[in-house]
């Protein structure tokens, strides 16, 4: 096998993202034998840190080194890497907010093949190269098969590939910021904007009633307060039921939303999409309560009850009060 | 202001269970309910909401065959001005760059000051928008999550990052903006104003209108391709709770007692 892997490496405040690991991880199941170099831009001495960092896991690793490239621009960035990534390589992003503004017009500018939110590497048949992706919020998976004969860029799902224990190098940095002269881009960064903190702090709650495109209607949250009431738990929820606007953003739990631990969460009436699953933490019981027994989120539940959330959850919350002693009010 | 917007037809999730056909080689598209991709929709209400404030045309096109029109019917009666079929036997089999390549064709046709796709398809890549601008040499953002309008020539516009945060950016026009989900609340759109809509013009362009050399589109200039489908198994699954509503919920309880979550 030929061609030449690079890794795009993100980094914040010094430190190297999850993305150096994994990336290296996805590289040799790409190539067993594979030696990928490790790219970063940035600058100054926190870019120093992060080169050193990387050196002991990458053979090679090329520093990208401007003023301009302080905060990661994927316009700017791309710029950068199609001046010193030769024609023809593999180039692995993370298939983060900042890999989707970069992957795709990376491969235009390389003329390369393209292949996003990967999760999953079979390996090489020369030229092709198969991997696995999901579709349709994770109900289906496909693989695809992607030419790599003039070069690919893979976008790759974060948390998907394991990182390899015990991987060492001793690696050097190549500095690459001579070739890559003043950069300019149609789109600069203002500012970040936090999410706001809302009424309910659900990353503290150790019980949460989640609710999903099955509530089918806002009308409908009532019936999962009432349960989480009954519990003693808030209600948390999915994407879709934030962008009806029926509950705020500080209630969503995912990759966009809010990273929860709690010891019991119940999923009613959603579907279990990476994204969403990617903000529950800490291996909570997860209850899983769907009227399609295809969901996703069945197969990453302990318990699961295929049923219409509207009408299990007042039976529940019927249970939960007798259990607690607690009556209905009247 | 004039504005594109590049929608898509895609099976409708919230209205099927998606199943693998017997071949394996496919979903099973027998009785499918098709709707417009849905951060496709919130772009063309985007796009209206601009135009109504800033004056100009909103353009929704598509990729695809007869079939796909349907959407760009709804569109239009969303309050859309065009609407434009781009359909070739020659793009059959187009992998995202040669999505791509097909509406670069259609845009060089025009003039347009904002192009605007949604973030991703259900079946999709998150990709043709910033190919697109990377082919254009437009600046591209993705995930986006509010445009102001600040002056002629350009925008500022917020980006869904991870954390529920918002990055803000300047954004130099002409440009593409990929949009998220949840940027604006689209705009009903009963049966009469789709009636409306049946009699509207939609033309159809196809590869030598467009420019396209039709061996840069299609199957044979895919480099990606999909093999086949399966249906994943990620966890151990779930065990499945049998009985009535009543008999499950009393189940539940028990097993979430053990778990300490009825204190």
């Amino acid at each position: 096998m030929t061609a030449r892997i690079f890794a795009y490496i993100a980094h914040e405040g010094g430190v190297v993202d999850d993305s150096g690991a994994e990336l290296l991880a996805a590289a040799r199941k790409i190539d067993a034998a594979a030696s990928p170099t490790a790219v970063v831009t940035g600058t100054g001495p926190e870019l120093d840190a992060v080169c050193e960092s990387l050196r002991g896991t990458y053979s090679e690793v090329w520093k990208v080194s401007s003023e301009c490239l302080v905060y990661p621009n994927a316009e700017l960035v791309r710029k950068a890497l199609v001046t010193v990534i030769p024609a023809g390589s593999i180039v692995l992003v993370a298939h983060n907010h900042f890999g989707i503004d970069l992957g795709p017009g990376l491969s235009v500018k390389l003329g390369a093949a393209f292949v996003s939110d990967v999760m999953g590497i079979d390996g090489v048949e020369s030229p092709t190269l198969k991997v696995v992706r999901q579709e349709f919020g994770g109900q289906v998976s496909t693989h695809v098969r992607c030419d790599i004969s003039s070069g690919a860029v893979i976008n790759l799902r974060p948390g998907a590939f394991t990182a390899i224990e015990g991987a060492v190098a001793n690696g050097v940095v190549i500095d690459k910021s001579a070739e890559v002269g003043a950069l300019a881009a149609g789109r600069r960064y203002l500012e970040t904007i936090v999410a706001e903190v809302g009424d309910v702090d659900i990353t503290k709650e150790a019980v949460l009633v989640s609710v999903g495109r099955g509530i089918q209607e806002q009308d409908n949250l009532a019936i999962a307060q009432d349960l989480a009431d009954a519990l003693g738990a808030a209600v948390s929820c999915s994407r879709p039921v934030v962008d009806a606007k029926w509950l705020p953003k500080s209630r969503q739990v995912g990759s966009s939303g809010q990273t929860v631990k709690p010891k019991i969460y119940l999923a009613c009436g959603i579907s279990g999409s990476f994204q969403h699953l990617a903000g529950l933490k800490g291996n909570p019981f997860i209850v899983a309560i769907n009227k399609n027994p295809k969901a996703p989120i069945f197969q990453v539940a302990d318990v699961g009850i295929v049923a219409d959330v509207l009408e299990f959850l007042p039976e529940l919350t019927i249970k939960v009060r007798e259990a607690k002693g607690v009556h209905a009010p009247r | 202001m004039e504005i594109l917007v590049c929608a898509r037809r895609v099976p409708d999730t919230s209205e099927n269970e998606i199943q693998l056909n017997s071949a394996g080689n496919d979903i099973e598209r027998d009785d499918l309910v098709y709707s417009i991709n849905e951060p496709d929709n919130y772009a063309v209400e985007e796009a209206l909401q601009i135009v109504a404030k800033a004056g100009g045309n909103v353009t929704v096109a598509t990729v695809g065959t007869d079939e796909d029109e349907e959407i760009l019917r709804r569109e239009l009666a969303m309050g859309a001005n065009h609407g434009v079929l781009l359909s070739d036997d020659s793009f059959s089999g187009s992998d995202g760059k040669g999505i791509a390549t097909v509406l670069k064709g259609f845009v060089q046709k025009g003039k347009y000051d904002l192009i605007l796709t949604g973030v991703q398809a259900e079946d999709g890549g998150a990709q043709v928008g910033g190919m697109l601008a990377a082919m254009l040499d437009y600046p591209f953002a993705s995930l986006v999550n509010s445009i102001e309008v600040t002056d002629g020539n350009k925008l500022k516009v917020g980006r869904e990052i991870e954390g529920g945060n918002r990055e803000m950016n300047e954004i130099d026009l002409p440009c593409v903006l990929s949009i998220q989900t949840g940027i604006n609340e689209p705009r009903y759109v009963g049966m009469r104003g789709i009636r409306q809509a049946a009699s509207l013009e939609v033309p159809t362009y196809g590869a030598v209108e467009l420019g396209v050399d039709k061996a840069s589109v299609g199957e044979v200039a895919a480099k990606v391709e999909r093999a086949d489908y399966f249906v994943p198994t990620l966890g151990k699954g779930a065990e499945i709770l049998q009985g009535s509503n009543e008999e499950i919920a009393g189940k539940l309880v028990e097993r979430m007692k053990a778990k300490g979550g009825l204190q």
